[in-house]
């Protein structure tokens, strides 16, 4: 089963197995493998093995962050847990305080509210500090961004519209140079949220927030940051929209005013 | 881009790496990322913008499992020894594939550290044999040589599994 083989040769079948060879060398590969069906195994195997880790493990890409990564992530610089986190009864309490406060904060148990920080966010309109904790979980999702792709969706509006008992729409913002991603249905406090995900070409990526939690008293654009994510929020025809993202606020305004538009179109 | 949203993003890698290196204790694996966490955001001002993000990441989460594993290398190793009863080995016919990862799960266990961390970051995160030897802090030629013997290791393992599929035991 170990053949010893040229220790040069064995080197180029792992190398080209990765994608380190040049085109040259992956040709002078191929040839061998063809001509050396014990090699070619081995080149197979090594294949398989990779397959085999990916299906062992990929699932941890879709776990959500634990409390106390999205804790790290948030406090204002510097961060490092308390060591008193690290006994298991105080890790139970913290996330129990964490459930708690996210019913009035975020359900996400986001610390947004840090008293270390200028608490722009707490004072604004509850829903936006949601459309903020979610821009920042699924903004970041390498395999789920969405529930429902853009592939689906005629779908997806007509779940949301449906679950929100509102005619919600997924405006179009290829102007910006954004393309929809999908979507997803959040909970918002006790209500149910929508939330549209979109994604430029350099894989930046905002998105809109539809609540039924229409608190703020007129329909100007309002600008709230947090950690570096902006939300640009208003309110329009009793629905309240934030878009959340990390561009330049610039950036955002000019989204902000394409969905507008599209919206009262 | 904020450079802590950057670092969100790499972060369920980091987690299924960390998931793959601690294979059988998720949460010693999700302890260890969270220590490399806290240590990157301690040192955002040391990453330098345009470079590799993810491989930065890498660093900080092995030189802290290095760092651990020193420390634990007075421990005796948990192994798969012979003593686990026939009945724990035993499978449904059908659920070949399934009892494939396992097999594998577990070989992969057994072989050492660095054949381990090499195998995992070239197969599981894609990453360049260069990026490799700047995350270990070795030359390419030990990043190359530690996943040929790890690779071979591993083929040897599952192949003394499939010779025998009624005793599948991992020597």
């Amino acid at each position: 089963m170990n053949t010893k083989t040229d220790p040069d040769l064995d080197a180029m079948i792992h190398a080209f197995v990765d994608g380190e060879l040049d085109a040259q060398s992956i040709d002078a590969v191929q040839a061998h493998l063809k001509s050396n069906p014990s090699a070619a195994q081995r080149a197979a195997d090594y294949r398989h093995q990779r397959d085999a880790l990916h299906d062992l493990y990929d699932d941890a890409l879709n776990e959500p962050l634990t409390a106390e990564m999205r804790a790290a992530l948030n406090a204002p610089t510097g961060y490092s847990a308390p060591t008193i986190w690290r006994a298991p009864i105080w890790r139970m309490a913290a996330a129990i305080v964490l459930f708690v406060a996210g019913g009035v904060g975020g359900w996400w148990g986001h610390d947004f509210t840090s008293p270390t920080t200028p608490d722009l966010v707490a004072q604004s309109s509850p829903y936006v500090n949601r459309a903020i904790g979610a821009h920042v979980v699924y903004a970041a999702e390498v395999r789920h961004p969405v529930e429902v792709a853009a592939s689906e969706e005629q779908h997806l509006i007509k779940w949301l519209s449906t679950r929100l008992g509102r005619n919600v729409r997924a405006p179009k913002l290829g102007e910006a140079g954004f393309e929809l991603v999908g979507g997803r249905l959040l909970p918002d406090d006790a209500k149910p949220a929508a939330q549209f995900m979109y994604e430029n070409r350099s894989g930046q990526r905002v998105t809109l927030y539809v609540s039924l939690d229409a608190v703020p008293a007129d329909t100007s654009f309002r600008i709230v940051e947090r950690d570096g994510t902006s939300a640009i929020y208003w309110l329009e025809d009793g629905l309240g929209y934030a878009l959340a993202g990390d561009l330049p606020r610039k950036d955002m305004l000019i989204i902000a005013r394409l969905v507008y538009d599209a919206l009262i179109a | 881009m904020d450079v802590r949203h950057i670092i969100a993003r790499e972060l369920p890698r980091l987690r299924r790496y960390a998931r793959a290196l601690m294979s059988g204790d998720p949460h010693g694996a999700d302890d260890l990322v969270q220590q490399a966490l806290e240590r990157a955001l301690e040192r955002t001002h040391l990453f330098q913008p345009g470079t590799n993000m993810r491989a930065w990441l890498f660093t900080i989460l092995h030189n802290i499992n290095a760092n651990n594993h020193r420390k634990l290398a007075a421990r005796p190793r948990e192994v798969w020894d012979e003593d686990v009863p026939e009945a724990a080995f035993a499978v449904a016919p059908d659920a070949q594939g399934k009892l494939e990862l396992r097999d594998m799960a577990r070989a992969l266990d057994q072989l050492p550290l660095e054949q381990r961390e090499t195998i995992l970051l070239v197969s599981l995160e894609g990453l360049s044999y260069k990026e490799i030897s700047e995350v270990l802090n070795v030359p390419i030629g030990t990043v190359m040589s530690r996943l040929a013997r790890g690779r071979d290791r591993l083929r040897d393992l599952m192949q003394s599994n499939s010779v025998t599929p009624t005793l599948r035991r991992v020597k």
